[in-house]
């Protein structure tokens, strides 16, 4: 298969399933999509299964969780069929991940710049000087007005939209295909969030990436991705553009729409979400 | 005639020297008796401080806070505690996690010496939604949104007239939000609370409110009814700002960002 057209990624039910002493947990059942160049959306409510469905593309779901799927295809490389060496070379290179938080997920005690540095020099052989000139240029990619600063900051030392910066840096820095970001601005203030993105967006469409966007906010999703997956119980529930996020018809989503407060049109009471367990099993 | 709440150049400084932060800068406004009034800003604009301060959680403040025509105390009494409750923000980390649920609305009864602690206890469980079952559960044993169905309860046990809501619903879902903001919308109809409340979100105001304060670095930008929220007619450009990042992801209104300072 040629690499450079045709699909990304490609999964085909994908299921994940935990046993638990307590019972069985089944975290995803069955989830099908196909992505392209393009910003995928995946939003749901907490326990969806967003976050996990991220997280089996990279092959980290911890023990005791099981991952089966009957294809999960990343530019035609099977995935559920590599090594863990080879997997290694996909993971941080090929695909990458922005997680929520960077205070919690970038490390304490290594400076800012020294961490992007790794993640390079992890995937191929680079001089220190060559690799710093690298990070200074990403850094100013993602736009840090002052990168020699925040190169050796440590991240308790710089905001919550800076760490954020610090850490698309670290996942681009290498030229991935593929971005995924688990809610990368939940934690961050509106006007700070709204850069963040554009940074994101900019980064994406110029290098002809694939994002998968994973979030809760559905006002957002719509405003900023191409096409959205609204995720329920472990389950794609509905797939659609995302111009046409409110014209969508499954009940969850529409019940979903029509829970969040609106600025413009602010209404009496809000409706609240009627769950039927028929949307666990029904397409 | 003063509202029910009045605070007027309101200072608070943390630390000194060269640690010195002026966290709120000469904030004043007024509330009416039975208002919902909002406070919005972005982090470190001040808005959970001055609701810290007037709640007695932060007795460093310098200026004049009155609530119900008396001085608030720097220190709550139990007659302040009787007037003024808060809601916090974070359900999880705000209830005691070896406490039941009982125990934690029993305590502010014990504690002023209030009788038909079985019945008082029973009938606020039922005012915010949830039924005896689940008055001797730990909050381990509850879902987000029931936990701060409980934190609101507590804030009811001693029929307070002003209630003061720090981000409420932040740490839930969006169905779950609903909920939540329904209760507080019908509590403050049956009961004519006065809400004070503190967010992020623009939406949650113009849903609850009828006035509302922008706050930036410690002092407010903007003082304005909702409708001009509503119309999208702020008048100062920071607000205009977080209006527009409000209303979704737009590429271009990015470039046109500003810093306030």
């Amino acid at each position: 298969m040629d690499k450079s057209d045709g699909p990304l990624l490609q999964v085909e039910n994908l299921s994940v399933r935990y046993t638990t002493p307590t019972g069985v947990v089944d975290a995803l059942r069955g989830v099908s999509f196909e992505l392209g160049r393009e910003k995928l959306g995946v939003v749901g409510e907490s326990g969806s299964g967003k976050s996990t469905l991220g997280r089996s593309i990279l092959r980290l779901i911890p023990h005791p969780g099981v991952v089966k799927a009957d294809r999960m295809a990343f530019m035609g490389q099977d995935l559920n069929a590599m090594s863990e060496f080879e997997m290694r070379q996909v993971r941080g290179k090929q695909i990458t991940m922005i997680l929520q938080d960077p205070k919690f997920s970038l490390n304490p005690v290594m400076k800012a710049g020294d961490q992007i540095l790794e993640a390079l020099s992890i995937h191929g052989r680079i001089d220190r000087r060559e690799g710093r000139k690298r990070v200074i240029e990403i850094l100013k990619a993602v736009r840090i007005r002052d990168p020699e600063r925040v190169y050796n900051a440590y991240i308790h030392e710089l905001s919550g939209g800076m760490g954020q910066r610090v850490m698309t840096a670290m996942m681009v820095v290498t030229n991935p295909m593929l971005l995924i970001a688990d809610e990368p601005t939940s934690a961050l203030d509106v006007t700070v969030r709204m850069q963040v993105l554009a940074i994101i967006d900019d980064l994406v469409t110029q290098r002809g990436m694939g994002l998968i966007f994973i979030s809760h906010d559905l006002n957002l999703v719509g405003s900023f991705c191409d096409r959205i997956l609204i995720m329920y119980g472990g389950r794609i529930v509905e797939s659609c553009k995302a111009s046409e996020l409110h014209d969508c018809k499954h009940p969850y989503t529409r019940g979903l729409l029509e829970s969040l407060p609106s600025i413009e049109h602010p209404k009496e009471t809000l409706a609240t979400l009627k769950r039927d367990p028929a949307w666990l099993t029904a397409p | 005639m003063t509202g029910f709440l009045e605070i007027k150049n309101l200072h608070i400084v943390f630390g000194h020297g060269h640690y010195k932060v002026h966290a709120v800068r000469g904030v004043s406004f007024s509330v009416a008796k039975g208002e919902c009034f909002g406070i919005v800003g972005e982090s470190g604009s001040g808005k959970t401080t001055v609701l810290r301060a007037l709640c007695g959680l932060n007795p460093g403040w310098e200026g004049e806070i009155s609530i119900d025509g008396r001085p608030a105390p720097r220190h709550p009494d139990k007659d302040f505690c009787r007037t003024v409750q808060i809601v916090f923000q974070d359900p999880y980390g705000s209830l005691h996690p070896r406490q039941t649920v009982d125990r934690c609305l029993r305590e502010p009864l014990e504690i002023q010496g209030i009788g038909e602690r079985d019945r008082r206890v029973v009938d606020t469980l039922q005012a915010v939604g949830l039924n005896k079952s689940f008055r001797y559960r730990y909050p381990h044993q509850l879902s987000g949104g029931q936990r701060q169905r409980v934190g609101i309860a507590r804030a009811l046990m001693l029929e307070p007239k002003l209630l003061f809501l720090d981000e409420p619903t932040s740490a839930l879902d969006v169905s779950v939000q609903a909920e939540i903001l329904n209760l507080l919308v019908r509590l403050r109809k049956e009961r004519g609370f006065t809400y004070v409340l503190v967010t992020h979100d623009l939406s949650i105001i113009s849903h609850m409110c009828e006035r509302l304060i922008v706050m930036n670095v410690g002092r407010i930008v903007e003082s304005m009814p909702v409708g001009a929220l509503r119309d999208r007619t702020p008048e100062n450009p920071y607000t205009q700002q977080l209006l527009q990042a409000s209303l979704g992801y737009d590429r271009q209104a990015v470039e046109r960002y500003q810093t306030f300072d």
